[in-house]
């Protein structure tokens, strides 16, 4: 007898993990207090074996009650005599829970992926798309890649959207590698990607409460096929390049300086209309394919409330304007926040970054992404110069790529937290 | 221009009124005269209108030229007037003290003021800091001061440069490695070459870490000359280093050099022959400028 008993005991012990097969969950919509007292009393009977997951408290919320098997008709039936409608959320819990199960080991299969992403190395367009599908996989709640459109070669443009709902929500917009040869500004984005998707799982402020109120828009890429370009040999005609990889009306000269191309002063000081140089501003505003899938979506989005971008090198935090050297409306506001984040920058690895607007700090340009972002109304606009000052330049050290990352992300951080805490 | 006369226009304007408003309180309860009660009224509306600022239109500025931007007088330090000019007393500097072992770069400008000089030409001085690059960041600053001047001729030449840093001779620690490196390869057979350094990825040997330095070093001598307030220069990469035969003693190198220009963004492409030795310090013989592959749409083989 006793035998019997271990070896029951043996494998109740192994097959200790309760199942619910049958098991169903209800959901009540108690439509009087007479019910609600009524579903009051249903919770302290203790041996009904009903599990209350939400708590009768009044009608403007529902009751959700997981009923196992064994009681269901019997619990359905006592609803319908007292009149209490009801319906039915979770048809089998069981089968719920062997999919959720599966779910978390794909899920914990796909981050493995993730974490094997090797954030101290320049990878290629390719790589850096595939990441992006990894990381919406993992992170499939918060993140959607959507494609804004074609580049001049025909490639995908991709902007990571992370939100946790509502309806175009105010929205801060963040690029990197408008300009080619930048590779820094690329690694930089892919690493944020990662840290806000992580920060967001892993509840870490402030994230979470920006992500609560506001959408973050990230494209990592701006001008994939100049990107593809300076990967294409080391020669220095390759590596280099800055521009769109577009025809231009000379033959022999390809591509415009996206960063010169937009609906802000177009055509006005530091920029070039000779098409062989490496700040050619192209036709006319907006030619780019390149910049008007951005200028579009985020025109037709209409609440963006900052606008950034990442670039290298100069170590340097400006905002706008760039094609002139008056103070912007904002100026005070705009120069005191880049101050505040380009301590919290330092506060990393004791980089030091200058502030100022565009034209005093690095030189004149016109037709600048930021400019145009601030001329419709996105006051918190600022450009980003990334490290170095000169020593390596372009070809900075991938060695340097986290910790680059990671004091971006203070300012940035401090930067989203201001335009959270002052809506316009 | 207009804003500078209307300026002392106004500050003309201002001074005559505090006369008339000082004699009238100095007058009696006499009758001021027509002209003075004249005065009187125009003071008092025109004290009222420069405490009233008139709101200014909310339209886009007018873009400013960076002729006009470069005023004479204080200049601040973070924005790139000072900066560019920091940046030649810089060449200068390693033109000087450069070595395999030693490239100064800047870390900050500290004070900057400018002025236009009698020949036709415009005249920085500079107070600011450069470290050097050889000593990681962990190096010391040193202070410097500079007096920069871009002559304003017809055709370009070359800035002049008068430099004074702090403590320059005391941080003489590099004489060994230099030696070192010296007997390394001044022996015939050393026949050092390479490409792309750093490479795409930003790698550099510790091997090619003194050639890259000396051809910074070798650079400056390109970029001193080559600048003017309107250029802002900076090596990006040593394209090819060539150990040529050894000459009286000096190493003999080959260098590509790839210059980046941060106002026009171009890349600048030199190629040039320098001699070094720990006791001659860096020498550029000759110097070549290269055009760029010529708008080539397909990889070279």
């Amino acid at each position: 007898m006793t035998l019997y008993l271990a070896v029951f005991a043996l494998l109740a012990a192994v097959h200790c993990e309760v199942l619910f097969n049958g098991d169903q969950v209800l959901r009540i919509h108690a439509e009087s207090e007479n019910h609600i007292q009524i579903l009051k009393k249903l919770e302290r009977d203790v041996d009904s074996g009903l599990d209350f997951w939400t708590h009768a408290v009044s009608t403007e919320q529902p009751v959700d009650i997981r009923v196992p098997h064994s009681s269901l008709y019997a619990v359905k039936d006592f609803l319908k005599k007292n009149n209490i409608p009801f319906t039915v959320i979770i048809n089998n819990v069981q089968e719920l829970l062997v999919r959720e199960r599966e779910e978390m080991v794909r899920n914990a299969e796909v981050e493995r992926q993730t974490r094997r992403f090797n954030f101290a190395a320049y990878h290629d367009l390719e790589t850096i798309y595939n990441f992006m599908d990894t990381l919406v996989a993992s992170h499939s709640k918060l993140i959607t890649k959507v494609n804004i459109g074609s580049t001049y070669e025909n490639r995908p443009m991709y902007v990571l959207k992370f939100s946790t709902g509502g309806e175009k929500r105010p929205a801060i917009w963040i690029d990197a590698g408008i300009h080619a040869r930048e590779w820094i500004s690329h690694a930089t984005a892919v690493w944020l990607a990662d840290q806000i998707a992580t920060d967001f799982k892993e509840n870490r402020a402030p994230v979470p409460s920006i992500l609560s109120k506001m959408d973050i828009y990230l494209m990592i890429v701006a001008n994939p096929d100049g990107y593809v370009f300076t990967h294409r040999s080391p020669n220095e005609f390759y590596r280099f390049w800055r521009k769109s990889r577009s025809v231009t009306s000379n033959p022999k000269c390809h591509g415009v300086d996206l960063n010169r191309n937009w609906d802000a002063e177009f055509g006005g000081p530091g920029a070039s209309d000779d098409p062989c140089t490496e700040d050619y501003r192209g036709p006319s505003a907006q030619s780019e394919t390149e910049v008007k899938n951005i200028a579009d979506l985020i025109m037709n989005h209409g609440n963006f409330k900052s606008f950034m971008t990442l670039h290298s090198y100069m170590q340097l935090l400006m905002y706008p304007y760039g094609y002139s050297g008056t103070d912007a409306p904002d100026q005070t506001e705009l120069h005191d926040v880049a101050s505040q984040a380009s301590k919290a920058l330092n506060s990393w690895h004791g980089t030091v970054y200058k502030v100022g607007s565009i034209f005093h700090t690095i030189e004149p340009a016109s037709g600048a992404s930021v400019d145009w972002a601030y001329q419709r109304g996105i006051k918190y606009s600022f450009a980003f110069e990334l490290r170095d000052t000169g020593k390596y330049g372009f070809l900075l050290p991938a060695d340097q790529i986290v910790s680059t990352a990671r004091e971006t992300w203070y300012a940035l951080r401090y930067i989203m937290q201001y335009v959270c805490d002052h809506p316009y | 221009m207009l804003c500078a006369h209307w300026s002392r226009l106004r500050r003309v304007s201002s001074r005559s009124c505090c006369a008339t408003a000082l004699r009238s309180t100095h007058s009696s309860t006499r009758l001021s005269s027509s002209p003075e009660r004249i005065m009187k009224t125009f003071c008092s509306v025109w004290l009222l209108l420069s405490v009233v600022e008139l709101s200014p239109a909310q339209e886009p500025p007018l873009p400013e030229t960076a002729e006009d931007m470069a005023s004479t007088g204080d200049l601040e330090p973070t924005h790139y007037p000072a900066r560019r000019a920091a940046q030649v007393a810089l060449h200068y500097l390693n033109t000087r003290h450069g070595s395999p072992f030693r490239v100064f770069g800047l870390q900050q400008v500290h004070k900057a003021s400018a002025e236009d000089v009698e020949a036709g030409g415009r005249k920085y001085k500079l107070d600011f800091s450069v470290t050097d690059w050889a000593s990681g960041s962990a190096g010391p600053a040193l202070r410097c001061s500079a007096d920069v001047l871009f002559p304003r001729t017809e055709r370009h030449s070359a800035p002049d440069v008068k430099l004074r840093c702090e403590a320059l001779q005391q941080i003489n620690r590099t004489v060994q490695e230099e030696e070192a490196f010296y007997q390394k390869h001044i022996p015939p057979d050393s026949a050092v070459s390479a490409r792309d350094i750093p490479d795409s990825y930003g790698n550099m040997s510790e091997e090619m870490q003194p050639f890259w330095r000396l051809a910074r070093v070798a650079a400056s001598f390109i970029m001193l000359r080559e600048s003017s307030e309107n250029t802002e220069f900076n090596m990006v990469q040593m394209a090819s280093v060539t150990q040529q035969e050894s000459s009286e003693e000096q190493l003999m190198l080959e260098f590509v050099v790839l210059l980046h220009d941060l106002p026009s963004q171009e890349i600048v492409q030199w190629k040039l022959l320098a001699s070094w030795s720990p006791d001659r310090g860096v020498r550029v013989l000759q110097t070549e400028w290269q055009p760029r592959c010529p708008h080539a749409t397909k990889p070279p083989n």
